[in-house]
């Protein structure tokens, strides 16, 4: 079978871009290779790690469970989007400070999905936190530090 | 891996669906939310000729209220079905699941209609369906037709809908105010597959327990009716005797496939431990508020 081409075009991280891609690539092979955004890792390639999270017109998703022509027309944030933004600095700065990473394999997703549970502003507890981030998996932290940096930027936010 | 090459069309109405699957037959496959289609690809486990996006089909989302049952469009996410209020209201069992089905990023793109039509026998929204008693509306060139749930699951990965059909809408009676539903299910972590699991629907008055359906998954390769352990409960007390009596039942309508997550000794264990705390809580649930819940 030769390989079938398609035409996409999203906006990732504020940019409208355009390419002309393989039908079969993932998202997170997409903003990697072609548009260089690296910080979205590629763990395991089906689903379970959760290394790839990427978000999709708001929503946190697996890019390695999303082919890039899925995205048409679509608005795609990466870590280095949320990065930029300032839209998790508070986070990063917690993750730094409470060590709540080792090798930084994992990070951007974990940062990716916590994003999207800070944006809920509710207050949850370490139970909540630990059930919302089951699909990031570290084999560094052990958690314990993850979840108190999430718990803690929530508590902050939620009093400011 | 990286998924093997196959060609892609977006279909842009549910009659433009069935014409590709009609075209390309065995070769074409529905992509749904592709939480479960993506990973067979990027492990090449399987290898269609064309991937058939039915993500842009509107008509085949929401969720509605048609007298007392609830309709469920196909291609409703998950994340839509688990803070849907009609949900919540009517279908308090499927709310109770829900949360175990994946996890949030899955939630996010996974589809009810995903998960009913490939019936993997440890999904919770199969047993779910199967113990409300729901129907399943399909789509073929030819026409609609509705399947009871009862004869829907054959088997592993295996249902009453053919290749070149579209399963469009689930029908779920809405749930009684005077029954009870309690979903339990066992997990190695928050959001895998089940290792054993259990979805239970119907009355309890004051101890006494009638037209509960006992439904158990991730044990047999399809959600299975526990007949014999429901036939054992239905018009007694809930009590160590009838658990005694329900236990032995089960052994009667279990043959638990052994996997990586445990032995078939262990599965039939864990349903009947299952078992026993569903109908604890289901006796708990109904002399509290409602009992609905
Ligand atoms: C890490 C991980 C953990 C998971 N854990 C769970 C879990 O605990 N419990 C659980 O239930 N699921 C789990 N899932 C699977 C998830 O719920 C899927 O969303 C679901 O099984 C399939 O839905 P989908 O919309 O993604 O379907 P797809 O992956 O798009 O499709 C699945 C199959 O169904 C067919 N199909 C889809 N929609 C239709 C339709 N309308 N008509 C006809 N055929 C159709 C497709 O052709 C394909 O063969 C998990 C997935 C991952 C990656
Ligand atoms: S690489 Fe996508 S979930 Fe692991
Ligand atoms: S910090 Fe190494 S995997 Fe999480």
């Amino acid at each position: 079978m030769s390989e079938e081409m398609v035409t996409v075009n999203m906006t990732v991280n504020g940019e409208n871009v355009t390419k002309t891609i393989p039908v079969r690539t993932h998202l997170v092979d997409f903003v990697r290779t072609e548009l260089g955004f690296t910080g979205s890792h590629l763990g395991c390639e089906h689903g379970v790690c959760g290394a790839c999270s990427v978000r999709v017109d708001g929503d946190v998703v697996r890019g390695c469970l999303m082919l890039a022509a899925q995205a048409e027309g679509s608005e795609v944030v990466t870590i280095e989007g949320i990065s930029d933004s300032g839209e998790i600095s508070d986070l990063q700065d917690k993750f730094v400070e409470r060590n709540a990473l080792q090798c930084g394999f994992c990070t951007p997703g974990m940062l990716m999905t916590a994003a999207e549970l800070l944006a809920q502003k509710t207050e949850m507890s370490r139970e909540d936190i630990r059930e919302f981030m089951s699909g990031n998996y570290c084999r560094c932290t052990g958690y314990h530090a993850i979840v108190d940096a999430i718990e803690s930027v929530n508590n902050s936010r939620l009093k400011g | 891996m990286k998924a093997p090459k196959f060609s892609y069309t977006r279909a842009t109405s549910v009659e433009h669906a069935l014409e590709l699957l009609d075209t390309h037959g065995d070769g074409g496959r529905i992509l749904a939310g592709g939480q479960s289609l993506m990973p067979t690809l990027n492990m090449r486990l399987s290898q269609p000729d064309m991937l058939i996006d039915i993500n842009g089909l509107d008509d085949l989302k929401g969720i509605s209220l048609d007298g007392d049952t609830v309709c469920i469009g196909a291609l409703t996410r998950h994340v839509e079905v688990m803070n849907s209020d009609i949900v919540a209201e009517h279908l308090p069992l499927i709310a109770e699941a829900m949360p175990y089905v994946a996890h949030v990023a899955i939630r996010n793109r996974g589809t009810i209609g995903g998960s009913v039509a490939l019936a993997d026998p440890a999904a919770e929204m199969p047993a779910c369906i199967l113990a409300l008693g729901a129907t399943l509306v399909v789509q073929g060139s030819a026409g609609k037709r509705e399947i009871p749930v009862e004869e829907f699951f054959h088997g592993l990965f295996e249902t009453a809908r053919a290749d070149n059909e579209l399963l469009v809408e689930i029908r779920i009676p809405s749930q009684k105010g005077d029954k009870v539903s309690v979903f339990l299910e066992l997990a190695r972590r928050h959001g895998d597959f089940a290792i054993a699991g259990i979805a239970a629907y119907g009355s309890v008055s004051g101890d006494t327990v009638t037209d509960m359906r006992l439904v158990y998954f991730a044990s047999e390769d399809k959600p299975t009716i526990g007949a014999n352990a429901s036939a054992a409960l239905n018009g007694k007390n809930w009590s160590d005797e009838t658990k005694e009596a329900v236990n032995t039942a089960l052994e009667s309508d279990l043959e638990p496939m052994a996997n990586l997550h445990g032995s078939a000794a262990m599965k039939m264990h864990l349903q009947k431990v299952l078992t026993g705390r569903a109908m604890d809580t289901a006796v708990v649930r109904a002399s509290g508020a409602g009992g609905a819940a």
